[in-house]
């Protein structure tokens, strides 16, 4: 292959893994955005959407056949119940340490994620699954960039899930809601909005994200396994870094950014694959050392 | 730190109990003459117990010390750590790599893992604690896999398989290889982590941790370098995981990447968040604990994460200072 033609075949697969970050960094940096939380059950979130929608497919496979309106169909329903995992944790787990000391509540979020994952490995009996969805894999070419039909579904959808949450944020009242909260949640108090269901709003949206990004993957790779939130929940925390972290359109662009970072970092011949998530985490040090405020940032330094 | 809080007299058992013992414990002759009973039962123990039951309690001990460490971070500054793993691996493969690769003496490798430890610390510590305090958790949390991702693939690590033929330490013309001197040696390095953790708390620096903790902008502004001494905080309880990790190095002579999971930060986080943070006797508590309850219950062994998962959570929700109590109101008259 010539050069172009690995820059460009680099560039989209950068872009679809990228849209897979951003997808998990929105909910990420809305949460932190909202509460001051980092979220670190969300990956695990990501890694239960996953799961769910492998059951379902399981379950609906035989009685409505395979192909995308199973999937689709699968994945709405995976985003609803994911997302309401999602509320229920936020009220159980979340909700009254508010108010407490931030070493606790973080230290709850780690609780949360290791409940979470352990129950799916216990579940799951650790193994790696197969995500079959008989899809044809067959690949075609678009010019110098070769496609499957997977590949081309995965990053639209990707995109017109981060449009139609761009769109959520600017434009509805629920959207400006979570803006004004997290500017100040005590004064949009004051100001008659339901703090509380915003921030259960917020934790609804987000894990519904992260529950689609999860079965995209998924279908992405093929395979899935409960400790696959992991590692996701720190390039989307990179991703957010990156873009800015309570900027929505950071989050996104934090996501796309880092996935066209490592797409391309992988083919310096000295990184490699080995080195990718090092090198992701170089550029998080890098940032927060360069650049703390991410790229979308105000400049102002931030007092608790 | 000191919230006195007036307290209704209480029909708790529990509380009773312990409101009791404090006030026995009051008088500092029966303190100092319980301490000494159960330092001496400790110093006979190996003569009075099999080898394997010297091993979990050496277990014990090596938890107490790197545990003390990470209670420095996370009980007296407040910074979540989730990568403590991490700093022990940096101590443990620097003296695995020293003294299996360069024959170098154990006992000189302990400085040269407290300078690769303080390096560290420095490259991770510095850029988040300038930022946010929570920044460190998710940092730490990324060293820690980033770490076990390096000696994975580094040559001079031995990649998967890990470092073998450690040197045992001599000490004094002995070679320690017996369970029971290295039984004695964590015990020692246990006692000297308490004294110092102890002679730390009260110290002018211990001081400011516990004002950064409960009001950071009260601290900053009475002209307390709050990003320095977070920086200590980090680099002092790092320093702890290095020194452990080079003593378990010397006791293993054989180290592999999957002695430092991020499991294994988890386990030291909840040893100290189970018994209480920033309680010296919490955190010996919640290593007896962690080191323990797995020995003791045997078949819960793949649900063992589940079960400190919940105790966590149902610990922060319900009992955030730990499950060693704190000292009632009454002996806080001063």
């Amino acid at each position: 292959m010539a050069i172009h033609e690995i820059l460009i075949q680099q560039l989209f697969n950068g872009l679809l893994i990228g849209s897979f970050y951003g997808l998990v960094a929105i909910g990420y940096s809305m949460v932190y955005g909202i509460i001051k939380l980092l979220n670190f059950a969300h990956g695990d979130i990501y890694m239960l959407g996953a799961f769910s929608g492998l059951v379902f497919l399981s379950i609906a496979t035989p009685a409505i056949g395979a192909g995308w309106g199973s999937l689709i169909l699968g994945m709405l329903i995976s985003m609803l119940l994911v997302g309401l995992v999602g509320v229920f944790i936020q009220r159980v787990a979340y909700r009254p340490m508010l108010k407490a000391p931030r070493l606790s509540i973080l230290i709850t979020a780690l609780a949360v994620s290791m409940i979470l994952y352990n129950t799916v490995m216990l579940l799951s009996s650790g193994r790696f699954l197969p995500f079959r969805t008989e899809i044809s894999t067959e690949s075609f070419f678009l010019g110098p960039l070769r496609l499957t039909e997977t590949r081309v579904v995965l990053i639209v959808a990707a995109f017109a899930l981060m449009f139609i949450m761009h769109m959520f944020i600017t434009k509805t009242m629920y959207g400006k809601a979570m803006r004004a909260i997290s500017l100040d949640r005590d004064t949009c108090q004051l100001m008659g909005i339901d703090v509380y269901k915003i921030i259960a709003l917020t934790f609804f949206v987000g894990s519904a994200l992260a529950a689609a990004a999860g079965i995209m993957a998924g279908v992405y790779y093929g395979t899935i396994h409960f400790y696959m939130g992991f590692l996701i929940g720190l390039k989307a925390f990179t991703a957010a870094v990156i873009g800015g972290i309570g900027i929505i359109p950071g989050a996104m662009l934090g996501g796309l950014l880092l996935g066209l970072l490592e797409s391309f970092g992988t083919q310096i011949p000295f990184i490699g694959t080995v080195w990718k998530d090092v090198f992701s985490f170089a550029f998080l040090i890098l940032f927060l050392i360069f650049k703390p405020n991410g790229l979308l940032g105000r400049s102002e330094s931030e007092r608790m | 730190m000191a919230e006195i809080k007036k307290k209704a007299k209480t029909t708790n058992p529990f509380e009773i109990i312990v409101e009791a013992l404090f006030n026995f414990f009051e008088n500092k002759v029966y303190l100092y003459a319980f301490i000494a009973l159960a330092v001496g039962f400790l110093i006979i123990f190996p003569n009075v117990s099999s080898r394997f039951t010297q091993e979990i309690m050496t277990n014990l001990f090596f938890y107490v010390v790197v545990c003390l460490g990470l209670n420095i971070i996370v009980g007296y500054a407040g910074l979540l750590h989730l990568g403590y793993a991490a700093f022990f691996a940096v101590g443990a493969y620097t003296t695995g790599i020293l003294s299996s690769r360069m024959g170098m003496d154990f006992w000189l490798t302990i400085p040269f893992s407290v300078v690769a430890a303080v390096i560290a610390g420095l490259a991770i510590g510095f850029p988040t604690l300038r930022l946010r305090g929570d920044y460190l958790a998710i940092v730490t949390l990324g060293f820690g896999e980033i770490t076990r991702l390096t000696i994975r693939n580094l040559d001079i690590t031995g990649g998967a398989i890990g470092l073998i033929g450690i040197q045992r330490p001599v000490f004094f013309g002995i070679t320690l290889n017996q369970i029971s001197h290295f039984y004695y040696m964590f015990f020692i390095l246990a006692i000297i982590a308490i004294i110092v953790s102890y002679r730390l708390e009260n110290s002018r620096m211990g001081r400011a941790w516990a004002y950064i903790r409960e009001d950071e902008d009260a601290a900053a502004a009475m002209g307390i370098n709050v990003v320095t001494t977070r920086l200590y905080a980090f680099i002092i309880g790092s320093s702890f995981g290095a020194v452990g990790g080079s003593f378990f190095a010397a006791k293993m002579t054989a180290i592999s990447p999957d002695s430092f999971m991020f499991i294994h930060s988890v386990m030291f986080l909840m040893a100290v968040v189970l018994g209480g943070m920033g309680k010296i006797p919490g955190v010996v508590l919640g290593s007896m604990l962690v080191v323990l309850i797995p020995e003791v219950a045997r078949g819960i062994g793949p649900y063992r994460l589940l079960i400190f998962g919940f105790l966590l959570l149902i610990i922060m929700l319900y009992r955030p200072q730990g499950i060693w109590p704190d000292k009632p109101a009454i002996s806080a008259k001063e």
